[in-house]
């Protein structure tokens, strides 16, 4: 048994362990920084480990909004419903947009692994646009909604409805500062690591903007408009 | 002997086998309710019910505080005991620096808990079911129905059957079940009466149902016991359980004065204000109760109603 | 311009605020004045404000709790002193005022006093324990931090501008909607919970990632220490729960400013949707609390009986399944809404089983002492009032989770008597524990015992005195926040209550005595070698206090109490072991990115509560700028070169070679 104190071997030399080596209890197998025995983690494994963390607190976020939703669908107070007031087709074209971005997005992330800064930025641009064509149509909707006195303040129901398709929007619109910056930090000072990281968190976000938007049209709109 | 028997204490019936348990716990219960009884008075208050409901949930009370003393009190005492009997200038104590695992010992300290609350679960799955506010008493009488509406910052009593309301004094035959209607013209509300039992929400858009009875007459304490504003303390009615014969009298005599309770006066007492003496109207010129659910009547306006006046100031002419 | 703001909104007319409000401003000048002319500026700015050391931020967190527990219990006694005296009579508070108290003492303390006193042990502790050199996002954690402190300001703020809600502390609508509460007082709740509340999440995050991804080489999940799992689990809750009062809190903020209809009376609002939301939240915020002072509980019954816990893995299940359950009970905080018999029967029996893990815990405790050498240091004699107090508190609750018990006590004193039982046997014990025993780690030397044990039996005491006779008033019939009552059977147990509330009063002040007796003979309290109390876990491996960096090298983890077996051994040969080979360390710079976000934070708030629109627009943007700022720096780190690292881990054991020296039997504490 090794005569060890506080300050034994740093974790670099731990990683250099083979199997069964030197007798040490408990350490005969060798660990992947971040689980069990292992030690730390990477910088890149933490940032996007603490960025899921976010997200899945986000996601709970939203099921607040959409519990609320599902408790005052039926609160119309003698204004319009789902069915008198949802348009498919602006719901259909929001979605290829955004699912279309997260398809760009991806293709980004491919760029950015490349290291290739053309590609990097086209992408982005193109899925900064095609989100910016989904808050176009959003606020579309929104305002046709207004002006036919079925504003946020008419009922129960579209208040819940404006705040949880309107908290989405406002998640896309933070997403898209989020862009701009990222484009602007990579063309300033190109791929370093904190960077990557960085953009890593931001593709995570827009992924999982895209999962909440699928939740919402198939629960809001579909379920609104078909059952 | 069966719990549903232990916990509705209903005087009049007389299941043979049952009686010596029954005698035999409410000989515990009214021990401890005199020990506790004599701790400040026993006029008001959970621990002096004068309803069946009440006497019901002060069984249940007792028997749980009862079934979880059982676990507590030797707790307790380990507690001290261990603490002082380890202590480390005790010498005579054996020390085991390594007594950190007991298999044993993770079995019974896991099972107590779970068994007293397995116990605990049936109580409460009964006493929710039996003592459900919604739940009719049963009774060989029709019960009396009554309206309840709180405003700010008083109670409203209406009685449909008899075309009367009151205002914060609420009058009943004695021994008679009582079924309330409940809702709210403004906030959230608590209709509360200590000594009669449940208490049950108020909610505007809402009706929330009670049932209640009185063992005999007396006067009882009612509150609110939901904030509901700078009034909240006001919101204080006696309850009067009277003789039929005196029940009936009151509500002749109501009949016979106060206003017409309209549109007008419901506006009236809508505004925030506290009620100094309770008062009654002789006459319902409508529903007033459905009117106020369906917001026909619409909910309390709220402070503009008072322009920033102190609550202390607040009473109104009638 | 300026909004709903005018000159009227501070009290000139009422003297009560008026002063209270007048002495705040003259304490913070004062301060600030002192601050200025001694030169400590800069200090403070560059070591405390801007910094990212978790231990420093620990610091913080638990001043700025200590401040508002203090503020919160001048409400206490200020709740206490009017119900004495206001029996068939007003007392000298009236009600719109009284109103503001008694929710302002329950915000304060549960979001400004309990929850940065938690987190802050957390902060501090975590990452020593775990062996690791700071928390996974350290600018993060200052930003959460300096969130904390916004929603702090924005409440003491309400004492002089404007008002405070009145409307409990958990604005229920419709009375907390405009239309019954027109006033800024519901929104300066808002802001100031729903900023922090931000604050919070962020810690969480935080805290789960440090948790999980970050340990020392060789801590496995089962060589945890216990306050690390209870951390943990606290994380999680947050992490879970705190997304639900953001949205609820923005639901009712969108009610307000903007008219929508979610909780109103009108046009389908469910005021029952926002009971539902607010306690879907507010029952795990309990556990939130309650968790890490366990986890203190933990530590120091183990440390002072000499004995590893008793029953780890044990404990580490009941804790996360008290963490599991803790979402399946909310229902019982309102079972007398008519929800119907199996729905209330369902939660009741939810709420009992949970009962279930605290049990176990309290059990493996006792069994951690048996077997012992108990030291009743003033740590041990607030885990001992704990577990007496808490047993009794617990008790109480799984009385009210029965449904019909209930039904007779919603809402009454005795509930009120049940949750200060809880939470001020629990959390502020666990608090009060905790602090004692880590204050010589953050500071290099002991708080004074005698003022301490003071302070112990004044505060159990007190409590006691407090609440014995409102657990009565309860039973009695007695109902919650009111400014006045006609009951004579209620006064004798009122006015007892006012006599608990002066003992426990004394309590406090011994508190203050004790920090201020400390400060003054530290020379003779002083911590030499890093572990006063014979410490068991990692954290008692380093110096007092530790260096910005904690460990020159990680250490390598071996068993379940790294430290205490290391500790045997060197007493066993008598000698440390071989110095290990030192290398420069990379620590993170200090940020000042928490500190102007918190503040643009603060004039956000602020213009929103006052409908400032352009100042509000203005603080918005101004917080994004900042945001961009930092993500801009090139420079994360600084180095600590390696001469540097050497000069300080060579004093820690040349400390540990002396006291080794000394002692040369086993088993002395130092």
């Amino acid at each position: 048994m090794s005569a060890t104190d506080l300050t034994e071997r740093s974790w670099e030399d731990r990683r250099a362990y083979t199997f069964g080596g030197a007798g040490d209890e408990g350490h005969t197998t060798r660990y992947a920084t971040g689980h069990g025995e292992g030690g730390p983690a990477s910088k890149r494994v933490i940032v996007g480990y603490g960025f899921w963390i976010f997200l899945l607190s986000d996601i709970i976020m939203f099921s607040a909004f959409f519990a609320s939703y599902a408790v005052l669908a039926s609160e119309t107070a003698g204004g319009p419903s789902a069915r008198q007031l949802f348009d498919k087709g602006s719901v259909a074209a929001e979605t290829m947009c955004l699912l279309l971005s997260s398809f760009t997005c991806g293709l980004a992330s491919l760029a950015v692994d490349r290291r290739n800064l053309k590609w990097t930025q086209l992408a982005l641009l193109i899925t900064g646009l095609l989100g910016f064509a989904f808050l176009l149509l959003e606020m579309r909707e929104f305002a046709g909604l207004v002006a036919q006195q079925a504003g946020p303040t008419r009922s129960a129901f579209l208040s819940a409805f404006f705040t949880l398709v309107g908290c989405h929007g406002l998640h896309v619109t933070a997403g898209l500062l989020w862009l701009g910056t990222m484009m602007a930090q990579f063309f300033a000072k190109g791929f370093r690591e904190d960077i990557c990281h960085r953009y890593l968190c931001f593709s995570l976000f827009w992924h999982a903007l895209d999962i909440i938007w699928v939740a919402i049209f198939s629960l809001v709109y579909l379920v609104g408009t078909v059952l | 002997m069966s719990l549903r028997r232990k916990y509705m204490f209903i005087p009049h019936t007389n299941a043979t086998s049952a009686r010596l348990g029954r005698l035999t716990s409410y000989a515990v219960h009214r021990v401890a309710l005199t020990l506790l009884l004599g701790l400040g008075g026993c006029s008001t208050g959970v621990l002096a019910p004068a309803g069946r409901v009440a006497r019901a949930e002060n069984v249940i009370l007792l028997d749980a505080l009862a079934i979880m003393l059982a676990i507590v009190i030797p707790t307790l005492i380990a507690t001290l005991a261990i603490a002082w009997w380890f202590r480390a200038s005790n010498r005579k104590a054996r020390y085991r620096p390594n007594f950190a695992y007991s298999g044993r010992i993770e079995l019974i300290v896991w099972s107590i808990p779970t068994l007293v609350i397995l116990f605990l679960g049936g109580v409460i799955w009964i006493g929710s079911h039996q003592l459900d506010p919604g739940n009719p008493l049963p009774a060989d009488r029709k019960a009396l129905d009554v309206q309840v509406v709180s405003l700010d910052w008083k109670w409203l009593f209406i009685y449909p059957g008899q075309d009367v309301a009151s205002v914060n004094r609420l009058v009943v035959p004695a021994g008679v079940p009582v079924h309330f209607s409940l809702t709210s013209a403004s906030v959230m509300n608590v209709f509360f009466v200590p000594r009669l039992g449940s208490m049950i929400y108020t909610m505007n858009r809402m009706v929330t149902q009670l049932h209640l009875q009185t063992d005999g007459p007396g006067e009882f304490f009612g509150e609110s016991a939901q904030f509901s504003g700078d009034g909240f303390p006001y919101m204080t009615f006696s309850v009067s359980a009277v003789p039929e014969a005196q029940f009936t009298g009151w509500v002749a005599k109501a009949h016979g004065s106060g206003a017409v309770l309209d549109a007008a006066a419901y506006a009236e007492l809508s505004r925030q204000s506290v009620s100094a003496q309770p008062f009654t109207y002789r006459h319902l010129a409508f529903d007033v109760f459905e009117a106020i659910v369906s917001q026909k009547l619409p909910p309390g306006p709220g402070p503009e109603s008072r322009s920033a006046t102190p609550v202390a100031s607040l009473r109104p002419t009638s | 311009m300026f909004g709903k703001l005018s000159w009227s909104a501070i009290p000139w007319d009422q003297p009560i605020p008026l002063t209270a409000a007048a002495l705040v401003v003259l304490a913070i000048v004062v301060t600030l004045a002192w601050v200025l002319i001694k030169g400590y500026g800069s200090y403070l700015w560059h070591e405390w404000i801007t910094s990212v050391d978790h231990k420093r931020i620990g610091v913080m967190y638990i001043s700025l709790a200590l401040l508002m527990l203090f503020r919160g219990f001048i409400d206490a006694v200020m709740m206490r002193s009017q119900q004495a005296l206001a029996f068939h009579a007003n007392g000298y508070l009236p009600p719109e005022h009284y109103d503001q108290i008694f929710s302002a003492h329950g915000t304060i303390m549960i979001f400004f006093a309990a929850m940065p006193f938690v987190i802050g042990l957390m902060n501090f502790v975590v990452p020593l324990q775990l062996g690791v050199r700071d928390v996974a996002f350290p600018t993060l954690n200052s930003t959460g931090f300096w969130l904390t402190a916004t929603g702090a300001m924005l409440v003491n703020i309400s004492l002089v501008v404007g008002e405070f809600a009145r409307t409990g502390w958990l604005v229920y609508p419709p009375l907390s909607e405009l239309r019954y509460s027109p006033g800024v007082g519901v929104d300066y709740y808002l802001w100031a919970v729903q900023i922090s509340g931000i604050g919070t999440l962020m810690t969480g995050i935080n805290f789960v990632t440090t948790i999980l991804k970050t340990r020392a080489p060789g801590m496995s999940y089962t060589r945890m220490p216990m306050f690390c799992w209870t951390a943990l689990a606290s994380s999680l809750l947050i992490v879970a729960a705190f997304p639900v009062l953001t949205a609820t809190l923005a639901m009712l903020i969108l009610d307000r400013y903007v008219g929508f209809h979610f909780f109103t009376n009108e046009a389908g609002g469910n005021m029952m949707m926002f009971v539902n939301l607010i306690w879907t939240w507010g029952h795990p915020e309990v556990y939130i609390l309650v968790l890490p002072a366990f986890g203190v509980f933990s530590e120091v019954v183990a440390t002072f009986s000499g004995k590893p816990l008793f029953g780890y893995r044990s404990m580490v299940i009941a804790t996360m399944f008290i963490c599991l359950v803790s979402f399946t009970v909310w229902m019982h905080h309102f079972f007398t809404m008519g929800a119907g018999a199996d729905v209330n029967a369902v939660f009741g029996i939810a709420t009992s089983i949970i009962a279930v893990g605290t049990g176990v815990k309290i059990y493996n405790w006792l069994f951690t002492m048996y077997g012992g050498r108990v030291r009743f240091t003033t740590p041990m004699l607030w885990s001992v009032g704990f577990i007496v107090t808490f047993v009794i508190g617990g008790m109480t609750g799984v009385l009210l989770a029965v449904p019909p018990a209930d039904f007779q006590l919603h809402n009454s004193m005795f509930l009120v008597a049940h949750f200060h039982n809880v939470i001020i046997a629990g959390v502020l014990f666990g608090a009060f524990a905790g602090l004692t025993y880590w204050f010589p780690k953050a500071w290099g030397f002991r708080l004074h015992e005698g003022w301490g044990k003071a302070a112990f039996w004044f505060s159990i005491t007190g409590f006691y005195v407090t609440f014995v006779p409102l657990y009565v008033a309860g039973l009695l019939g007695m109902t919650r926040r009111l400014q006045r009552y006609d009951v004579p059977e209620w006064r004798p147990w009122v006015l007892a209550a006012g006599i608990g509330v002066a003992i426990t009063a004394c309590g406090l002040a011994c508190q203050i005595i004790q920090l201020i007796v400390s400060v003054r003979r530290r020379s003779e309290l002083r911590d030499l070698t890093g572990d006063p109390w014979d410490g068991r876990s990692l954290e008692w491996a380093t110096a007092s206090p530790p260096p910005v960096f904690n460990f020159a090298v990680l250490p390598d983890v071996r068993g379940e109490e790294p430290y205490w077996e290391i500790k045997q051994r060197a007493m066993e040969t008598q000698q440390l072991a071989d110095e290990p080979r030192y290398e420069p360390l990379e620590v993170p710079r200090n940020s000042p990115t928490g500190f102007i976000t918190a503040f643009f934070a603060t004039v956000m708030g602020f213009a929103m509560i006052w409908h400032i629109w352009w100042l509000a627009i203005l603080g918005l943007v101004a917080a994004y700028v900042v945001f961009v700022w930092f993500a801009w720096r090139d420079v994360a780190h600084y180095e600590i070169p390696v001469e540097e690292v050497a000069r300080l881990d060579r004093a820690r054991r040349r400390a540990r070679e002396e006291w080794l020296a000394a002692h040369a039997r086993v088993g002395e504490p130092a």
